[in-house]
């Protein structure tokens, strides 16, 4: 068992209810074990950065304070929601670089009793800690029904591969860890191009239009990809790639019924579980149709032609093993 | 001489103190005329007999005032209080041998760099200086006269890499009638630029000016042509090394292989070629790199070889006329003696793989330089078309962007000098070849040398659409009309202050220059250092950008940093002319500033062994003791200080000296003057 | 020039014939740079555009962020704090891991919408005022409550659109994804001593972040 500090993160419990349900759902089966931070605080998402400086690591520090203090033996913290994560992760990188703002940082949680030394954590995407603490090899183990046929996006939206201050992922453009796991539950892994562009975060609420053209083209590009259903694994892009695709619809003037739904429910389905246990169905673009699909039967495509023994163009270059030792190359086994 | 209230015998040296005043560099802090007059007087008792300063002493007339007083005043011992002895040590050691006064009896000291360049307060500064004047003082009584030590030094030049550098600098020693090893790892020499098709600016054909010199460097008398060979240990010192080096096993007879292509005809496992065809084309198993290789005979790719690998085939074998195939043949391993070595190892270009916002590797037409060289190239994989990574669709729209990889943080922050210009003479073929509407993409033009400006200005006749912005993304994924299965560069076009999507066919890197991979370890093969990018480090980046701290080895062309052609032949040239320098002196004077092993103290712990950076310190097992090689030694004094018994003293650096010079600093000399007056 | 920037302009102009300013602040620069997180590297840009180039949203902004930074180190203090870039930034770090000179170029971003608010320099307080609100909720309730600042914002800036919006907001509710009451944590006493004594500090030392 894997023990972790979680920190949930106000959208986890309402508008992402989905994402909590199937996480607790799946965690159990891989071994993960997760202590909720007591008594959390919001983080301040994107809102409090853009009003002033101390008071918003403050409110974000609090909660590596509180999990400081909590920690017994462990020392990762894993946030599943990207905003949360990013918050914490550079709230910490911060007061390290730049100690002058850690000071300050303390001298306003100890005016709540509290302190936090930089350093002291680990601040973890949940992602990160399935594929690399975990294994994909315990994941492929507790795979039951594998999701074979469902042409799945993975989307991992701009603020978990970026700014990646402590290098965790295997590329802040294109990072494989997402396609990996959904091929380790068996998908048929698109290779999507904008797998890591921003959905348009609050825009929505600032300036929807931005937003609209924001959403709209990466929908379009899961479309034009011949995707069934969209992964993702922040409640921002799942609310605004979901909730807001009705409304994109109406803007542009489009029909788009791209279903979006969280790694963790795609797992929880290959584990077997029942689909009303991990928050199927409180996604407004229904994913029924997506799901039908799993497992079907479909006819053998026609051998391909044998080969000729002349080269057709010219060789392309061999792909890079991915970014530092951390990710693994195709089929590799996780230690 | 030791510290204590030991009285200390009477001096019997006279000493000349010259301080400097560089003009207002150092007068402009410290009162030079002060610190002269204090010396005369209240060093009177140390052996002073004179104290001047002068405005500059390093000129001619500053100069013979010190000889003229050692002639005239009998001097023995001279102190100049100046600058660094980095600048003018030599030239007032040679002041004092021409005044008949042995060099090493001649002490500098600085008060420029240590005193009037790091003090505000004047007077703190003049009374630091004196102390530095008394340190100097003190020290060059306990000098010795020395003599240079002379070593032969071996006729045969060794050179490390035979690209254009390298074949320079062999043609020409080997012109001026000395021997010349010319060892490359290729099975044919040319380097890099035997790849390219034009170069800048004046678009000579690359193999049209390269290939004559490499028939004249394979045919030269002089030269011993080694390829397909690698040096593996380097042993000696300057004007005597000992190199050895393997050649490897071509499987071919050299002296029955006429060159006729057959085997390689014949061969039937194909293999992309990495190296000479940067990915972009195929060779056999058995091959030579390019049509004019030097030497002509072909070498065996062991491991893609399908007798090696299943013990079949033996084609090679079955057609060649000469029977020159040997699958038998084995590495040889030679052992050279040369004087000097110059390293033209070259350069790696970035891997473009590393950008993923670029695409390579994912985008089929994302090309990077080298492979748009081979392109163009008339004896490439598509005899010189322009084409998509199909074989076959000319583009008709063409993106260039400038540093990828280079003045870039997040890789090589250095500029790698030759990029902006390759990028211009893309633009120029790929007009000229297709019609192409061509973009460039950079962040500067970087133009600088001899009719590198006009080029840009034919360039931009020619019409090529320049965009100042550094590309952000190239990418397949369309969005706007008319960007359906084209690459899209993403760039903001700063000049005019927006952001575009510019649909192209074709995407060429300009990637930047990186040093060798083995850089580092080929580095300390040889006893030099690489600088923090790689490169390696010559002795002064200004004024001797071919010699390295190792004396009798030499670098010259990319492995010392980016360049174009001119300044890679020039540098290829000069390390040239310094080894043949050093040979016609037959005889090498090495400055014996050394250090040496008192024996009889010598423990035999072999501490030193490890720590010498030159490899000088031997250990002799019989006597159980360690040696220095005077002529490896450079007088670094790491021994010296690391030796637990104290066995170790160096010339110009013994125990003595440096103590009587901090007593000298500390001024504790002073004290005697009451009693010796 | 788009109209905004033409008005701006006017502004600017005619302060300076009146003799009430100079075009220039040079200070702006070394202010920004201190109230940034973290070390911003802002003096080391050397223009080259990739961050204007990488933003999704740069068609919508006033001045791409590369163009912002220009005016920033050219001290035109006025211009890059009326400028909608920075409202207009969705934070994704395409620009920060690309710079070739590592800026941290979303954290300046940041900056400039507290500097913006806090000189009220901004055209269009929709954004101004979401953050607020939501940071207003937080303070509150130390949890973020999404029904009470969509309504609040809706109502304020958007209160045309509402209609609109019912069939989503009651999607949401029904599928539990919204709730009507906040959520609340146990010692918000304590969260607000924290927040209350940061603000103090940010007010005496005028910023943290890099000296």
């Amino acid at each position: 068992m894997k023990h972790y500090l979680l920190y949930p993160g106000c959208s986890m419990e309402a508008s992402a209810r989905a994402y909590y349900d199937s996480l607790m759902q799946v965690a159990e089966p891989i071994g993960l074990e997760l202590e909720e931070i007591k008594d959390w605080n919001c983080c301040g998402a994107t809102e409090y950065l853009g009003i002033s400086l101390t008071p918003a690591y403050a409110l974000i520090s609090r909660n590596l304070a509180l999990a400081s203090q909590q920690a017994n033996g462990s020392r990762t913290v894993v946030a599943p929601c990207s905003a949360c994560y990013l918050n914490l992760a550079k709230a910490d990188y911060y007061m390290r670089e730049q100690p002058r703002l850690g000071k300050m940082v303390n001298e306003a949680l100890a005016a709540g009793g509290l302190a936090y030394q930089p350093g002291s954590l680990d601040v973890r995407h949940l992602l990160d800690v399935i594929v690399y603490d975990i294994g994909l090899e315990t994941v492929k183990s507790k795979v039951v029904r594998p999701l074979s046929n469902l042409r799945v996006a993975p989307y991992l939206g701009c603020m978990v591969p970026r700014p990646d201050f402590e290098k965790r992922w295997s590329d802040h453009e294109h990072p494989v860890e997402l396609d990996q796991l959904l091929k380790a539950l068996g998908a048929e892994v698109i290779d999507f191009p904008l797998k890591t562009h921003c959905c348009g975060g609050h825009m929505t609420q600032i300036s929807p239009d931005t937003a609209f053209e924001l959403i709209r083209r990466l929908v379009s590009s899961a479309d034009h990809y011949q995707a069934d259903i969209m992964a993702t694994l922040c409640p921002m892009c799942q609310l605004n790639l979901d909730a807001y695709q009705g409304e994109m619809n109406r803007h542009f003037g489009t029909h788009y019924r791209m279903p979006v739904v969280f790694f963790t429910q795609l797992m929880g389905l290959a584990f077997g579980l029942k689909p009303q246990d991990l928050g199927f169905g409180s996604e407004l673009v229904s994913a029924k149709a997506a799901l039908t699909k799993i497992g079907l039967q479909v006819p053998q495509a026609p051998a391909a032609p044998p080969k000729g023994r002349k080269e057709q163009g010219l060789p392309m270059p061999k792909p890079l093993p991915p970014r530092g030792s951390r990710a693994l190359a195709e089929g590799e086994v996780q230690k | 001489m030791s510290s204590g209230n030991g009285r200390k015998p009477a001096v019997t040296e006279r000493i000349g103190v010259y301080v400097c005043h560089c003009g207002s560099n150092i007068a402009g802090i410290v009162n030079v005329q002060e610190v002269a007059e204090w010396a005369a007087s209240r060093l009177k008792h140390r052996g002073v007999v004179i104290g001047r300063d002068y405005k500059f002493m390093c000129s001619s007339l500053g100069q013979e005032l010190i000889e003229r007083d050692i002639k005239e005043l009998g001097l023995t011992r001279v102190v100049v209080a100046a600058c660094s002895p980095h600048l003018h040590e030599k030239t007032f050691r040679v002041a004092c041998e021409r005044a008949g006064l042995n060099p090493f009896l001649m002490e500098m000291v600085s008060i420029r760099e240590q005193v009037s360049w790091v003090h505000t307060d004047k007077e703190v500064a003049t009374l630091k200086a004196q102390a530095v004047v008394s340190g100097g003082v003190e020290r060059v009584l306990h000098h010795e006269a020395l003599e240079p030590l002379r070593v032969p030094i071996h006729p045969a030049t060794l050179v490390v890499g035979g690209g254009i550098a390298g074949i320079q600098a062999a043609l020409e020693i080997a012109d001026a009638g000395f021997p010349v090893y010319l060892v490359e790892r290729e099975p044919s020499i040319g380097g890099h630029m035997a790849q390219f098709d034009k170069t800048f600016p004046t678009l000579d054909c690359a193999a049209c000016i390269l290939t004559p010199r490499m028939v004249q460097a394979g045919s030269h008398p002089n030269i011993t042509l080694m390829t397909w060979s690698e040096v593996e240990k380097v042993e000696g010192f300057v004007g005597n090394f000992e190199v050895t080096v393997r050649k490897r096993a071509r499987m071919v007879k050299e002296d029955l292989c006429t060159g006729c292509g057959i085997c390689q005809e014949k061969c039937p496992k194909k293999v992309v070629d990495t190296i000479y065809e940067a990915g972009l084309g195929y060779r056999k198993a058995v091959y030579t790199p390019f049509a004019q290789a030097v030497p002509k005979f072909p070498v065996m790719d062991v491991e893609n070889c399908t007798y090696f690998i299943k013990g079949t085939c033996k084609a090679c074998e079955k057609f060649c006329p000469t029977n020159a195939i040997d699958f038998t043949q084995q590495d040889q391993v030679l052992r050279l003696n040369v004087g000097s070595i110059i390293l033209a190892t070259g350069y790696e270009i970035f891997d473009a793989r590393k950008v993923s916002n670029y695409g390579y590797g994912r985008l089929a037409n994302v090309f990077t330089s080298l492979e748009m060289e081979r392109l163009t190239n008339a004896a490439g994989p598509t005899n010189g078309q322009i084409v998509l990574r199909d074989g076959k669709t000319v583009p008709k729209s063409v993106g260039v962007i400038h540093c990828v990889g280079s003045r870039d943080r997040n890789f090589n922050n250095y500029c790698s000098v030759i990029c902006c210009m390759q990028s211009l003479k893309f633009a120029h073929l790929v007009h000229e070849r297709t019609g192409a509407r061509v973009y460039n993409f950079y962040i500067d033009m970087r133009t600088p040398f001899k009719d590198y400006d006009e080029f840009y200005q034919r360039v931009l006749e020619e019409g090529t659409l320049f965009v100042r912005g550094k590309v952000a993304e190239v990418t397949d994924a369309a969005r706007l009309p008319g960007e359906e299965g084209k690459l899209i560069i993403q760039v903001e076009d700063t000049l005019a202050g927006k952001q575009r999507r510019i649909p192209v066919d074709m995407v060429i890197l300009s990637v930047g220059l990186e040093p060798r991979p083995d850089a580092q370890e080929v580095a300390r093969r040889f006893g030099i250092s690489c600088s923090v990018n790689g490169w390696f480090i010559e002795k002064h980046p200004k004024l001797d950008p071919v010699a390295t701290m190792t004396e009798g080895i030499y670098i010259a062309g990319c492995a010392q940093g980016p360049k174009d052609i001119p300044a890679t032949v020039s540098q290829g040239a000069a390390a040239a002319a310094r080894v043949l320098g050093k040979i016609q002196q037959k005889e090498l004077a090495l400055e014996p500033v050394r250090a040496s092993v008192l024996e009889e103290r010598c423990s035999g712990c072999r501490i030193c062994n490890s720590l010498c950076p030159f490899n000088a310190i031997t250990y002799h097992e019989d006597r159980m003791v360690s040696e220095i090689n005077p002529a490896l030694c450079q007088g670094c004094g790491t021994c010296v200080a690391a030796c637990p018994a104290g066995a170790i003293s160096g010339t110009v650096f013994s125990n003595e000296q440096v103590l009587a010079q901090i007593e000298g600093l500390l001024l504790l000399n002073l004290g005697e003057e009451a009693l010796a007056a | 020039m788009p109209q905004r920037q033409v008005a701006m302009l006017g502004v600017v102009v005619e302060q300076v014939r009146a003799g009430l300013r100079t075009e220039e602040d040079l200070s702006l620069l070394s202010e920004v740079s201190a109230s940034t997180a973290g070390v911003s590297r802002l003096e080391m840009c050397i223009q080259c555009g990739t961050c204007g180039g990488s933003c999704p949203s740069a068609a919508d902004m006033d001045h791409t962020p590369r163009m912002l930074f220009a005016m920033l180190r050219a001290g035109m203090r006025e211009y890059v704090l009326r400028s909608n870039t920075p409202w207009i930034c969705v934070s994704c770090y395409h620009c920060v891991v690309r710079c070739p000179q590592n800026v941290h170029i979303a954290d300046v971003m940041y900056t400039l919408k507290g500097m913006a608010i806090k000189a009220k320099l901004y055209q269009d307080s929709t954004a101004p005022d979401f953050s607020r609100t939501f940071v207003d909720m937080v303070e509150e309730y130390g949890r973020s409550f999404e029904f009470g600042l969509a309504t609040r914002h809706y109502l304020k800036h958007f209160p045309l659109r509402l209609p609109s919006m019912t069939p989503m907001a009651l999607g949401m509710l029904s599928k539990e994804r919204m709730t009507i009451t906040p959520k609340r944590i146990r010692q918000i006493g304590q969260l607000k001593a924290i927040l209350k004594r940061a603000k103090q500090m940010e007010a005496t030392n005028g910023h943290g972040g890099a000296s």
